[in-house]
């Protein structure tokens, strides 16, 4: 079973946000880490370039495969994670935590009504959510 | 981990020697030239190197010693004869006179026409050294082209299916190309209507694999070219698995502008591993002249030349050509190679190697259909994916049930690719391998099934009968040691 955390909102393409104000921090789920396996290299955008919606920001290579990731959100990068690029098992043991990915500057708040909520993307990867209790 | 066998720095003493032939001091090699202090070479006896490089290929599994169903890959036998033919042109020299080497010129010319027979394409570069090469090639003859039609800034972008090689991105990547990606729909092509509103006048061309990567012919190939072409754009092919089509159908009918060849996996020459390989380029009239330079030609009596006015130098008009990607005929010893199997087999044999290619393939769908799950359910052409995804949940990944077939004496196929399939097993037989070795193959499969049902455990610590058990992946691709460092 997969963790969905609550408090985020999730793309389709297993990328969640979490936002802070104006700031949005992006990273993969842990239903995508799961599935990648070990990662291995992680390629982030640089520091005060812009991302688009849906647009690749970067790679994240497992010893599978290599896949882009796609930015949930259009914005200006303000600041990336060195971490885990010097340590990219930490997309693997805390995905939602130590392992985010960048963090952007909202260039348009309306796009957040594209994600997903945590109900939603569970059913999207075929999980149901967690009974209460 | 304790290394199997030594490194010839770690075997190597001082003063030893292998060598029969002693400087005698008399090589007039001029001061400056001469190395002021000696190479650091180990240095062994002759039976050392030997043992060396035998010890080396005993632990090497290879299509020589067992079968090899790495999908994708095509590990075809490679007939001995091919090498003993391509033998016979190993003193060449790339600059040698055409006076002097019009039987090579004769090889290469036939090469060309018989891959155009095949592939229904009218011109051919043999030039290319390898598929990833072809493809940068034809990138670039797609933006020649579009630059003389004035459309060269405005068509930056290169379309590729999600079913890809990763050779194909790359490609139009290195080519200064955007590059986006359709998905394919429930039957495995294509995405027809994704495609459609991914065309545009921005699109220089589309990149397809047919059959695709998941071993199936692609239903609407025509529809998906004539929409390519509709928007103005290209369309490659991607010729990886042009060993099932042989004589069944041609790229250049089914509305491909070019394609390029794998010659070690349609044409049975070996799989270099980054050593000297072939890509040949094959194209439609159209795209012609921007094919690199220098072309073959054939005189009406006979003869042949270079296309260049002075012979042995580079081209100097080159027309609208993109000039030289490799020199001369490339890397002739492969192509060579590729000459006498095709020779070797002719039309009704080559015809032979899909159909058995595509045989085998479906008879060991047919024998593993019931255990385990296939991941886009219709007849496959030479090469299947299925899914480990029923067995992952037992807790035995595609990655173990690979490790499983290792001890049950096979190499494993290919996994974790396409990626558009979870926990992907690729299997590609070829046509090489007799109806025993299908079966035992089959049982070997149905045996890891099982022991990933009842035992997921047990593959968790395959192979055990391998030299090394199960290695290191992630401490490998984390932190490589790409090279030996020689003790100060």
């Amino acid at each position: 079973m997969s963790t969905v955390p609550d408090d985020l909102r999730y793309s389709k393409e297993h990328e969640w946000v979490r936002l802070a104000g104006d700031t949005a921090t992006i990273g993969i789920t842990h239903f995508a880490q799961d599935q990648l396996g070990d990662v291995v290299f992680v390629e982030l955008p640089k520091q005060g370039s812009t991302v688009r919606q849906y647009a690749s920001l970067g790679v994240v290579e497992s010893v599978k495969a290599a896949s882009d990731v796609y930015a949930p959100l259009s914005g200006e990068v303000i600041e990336r994670n060195v971490k885990v690029i010097e340590s990219p098992e930490l997309v693997n043991k805390s995905p939602y935590q130590d392992g985010w990915l960048i963090k952007v500057r909202l260039a348009d708040k309306g796009e957040l009504e594209k994600l997903l909520s945590p109900d939603d993307y569970r059913s999207h990867i075929g999980e149901t959510a967690p009974s209460g209790g | 981990m304790k290394a199997l066998e030594p490194l010839l720095f770690e075997l190597a003493r001082p003063g030893r020697s292998g060598g029969h032939v002693r400087a005698d001091g008399s090589a007039e090699i001029p001061t400056s030239f001469a190395r002021r202090a000696p190479l650091r070479l180990p240095e062994l006896t002759e039976p050392q190197v030997v043992r060396h490089y035998t010890h080396l290929a005993q632990l090497n599994y290879a299509v020589d010693t067992g079968m090899y169903p790495l999908g994708s890959c095509t590990m075809k036998y490679n007939p001995k004869v091919n090498d003993r033919v391509a033998g016979l042109f190993a003193d060449l020299h790339p600059r040698q006179s055409y006076r002097l080497t019009q039987g090579v010129l004769a090889l290469a010319y036939e090469l060309e026409q018989m891959l155009v027979k095949i592939t229904g394409m009218d011109f051919v570069s043999l030039q290319p050294a390898a598929g990833a090469q072809s493809e940068f090639t034809a990138l670039l003859v797609f933006k020649a082209y579009h630059a003389k039609r004035g459309q060269a800034a405005q068509r930056r972008r290169i379309i590729v299916p999600d079913s890809a090689h990763g050779t194909n991105p790359a490609s139009a990547a290195m080519c200064g190309y955007e590059v986006t990606t359709v998905k394919s729909d429930a039957r495995g092509n294509v995405d027809l209507e994704a495609l459609r509103a991914a065309l545009g006048p921005d699109v220089a061309g589309f990149m397809l694999t047919n059959p695709n990567t998941l071993g199936l012919f692609e239903e609407r190939v025509r529809e998906v070219c004539d929409a390519v072409h509709r928007a103005g754009g290209l369309v490659y092919g991607d010729g990886a698995n042009m060993n099932a089509l042989l004589g069944i159908a041609r790229p250049g009918d089914l509305g491909f502008d070019c394609v390029h060849i794998n010659v070690h996996k349609t044409f049975s020459t070996p799989h270099g591993a980054g050593g000297p390989g072939a890509g040949p380029l094959c194209v439609k009239a159209h795209l012609r002249p921007f094919l690199p330079k220098p072309w073959i030609v054939r005189e009406a009596d006979g003869s042949y030349h270079y296309d260049t006015a002075r012979e042995d130098r580079d081209p100097e008009t080159v027309g609208d050509s993109i000039g030289t990607i490799k020199q001369r005929l490339g890397n002739f010893g492969v192509l060579a190679r590729a000459y006498t199997y095709m020779k070797s087999l002719g039309d009704e044999g080559l015809v032979e190697t899909s159909e058995d290619a595509i045989l085998a393939a479906n008879y060991l769908l047919a024998r593993l259909r019931p255990t385990y799950q296939v991941a886009y359910d219709r007849t496959p052409m030479h090469e299947f994916v299925l899914t480990a995804a029923p067995q992952k949940k037992k807790g035995a990944s595609a990655l173990d049930i690979a490790k499983g077939l290792i001890d049950e004496g096979f190499h494993p196929p290919s996994v974790y690719f396409p990626l558009i399939v979870a926990e992907a097993m690729m299997v590609e037989p070829t046509e090489t391998e007799p109806k025993e070795t299908l079966d035992a193959f089959a049982e070997a499969m149905l045996r890891v099934a099982e022991r990933a049902g009842t035992d997921p455990e047990s593959l968790h610590q395959a192979p055990l009968r391998a030299p090394l058990r199960r290695l290191d992946e992630v401490s490998a691709a984390r932190k490589p040691v790409l090279k030996w460092k020689l003790p100060s």
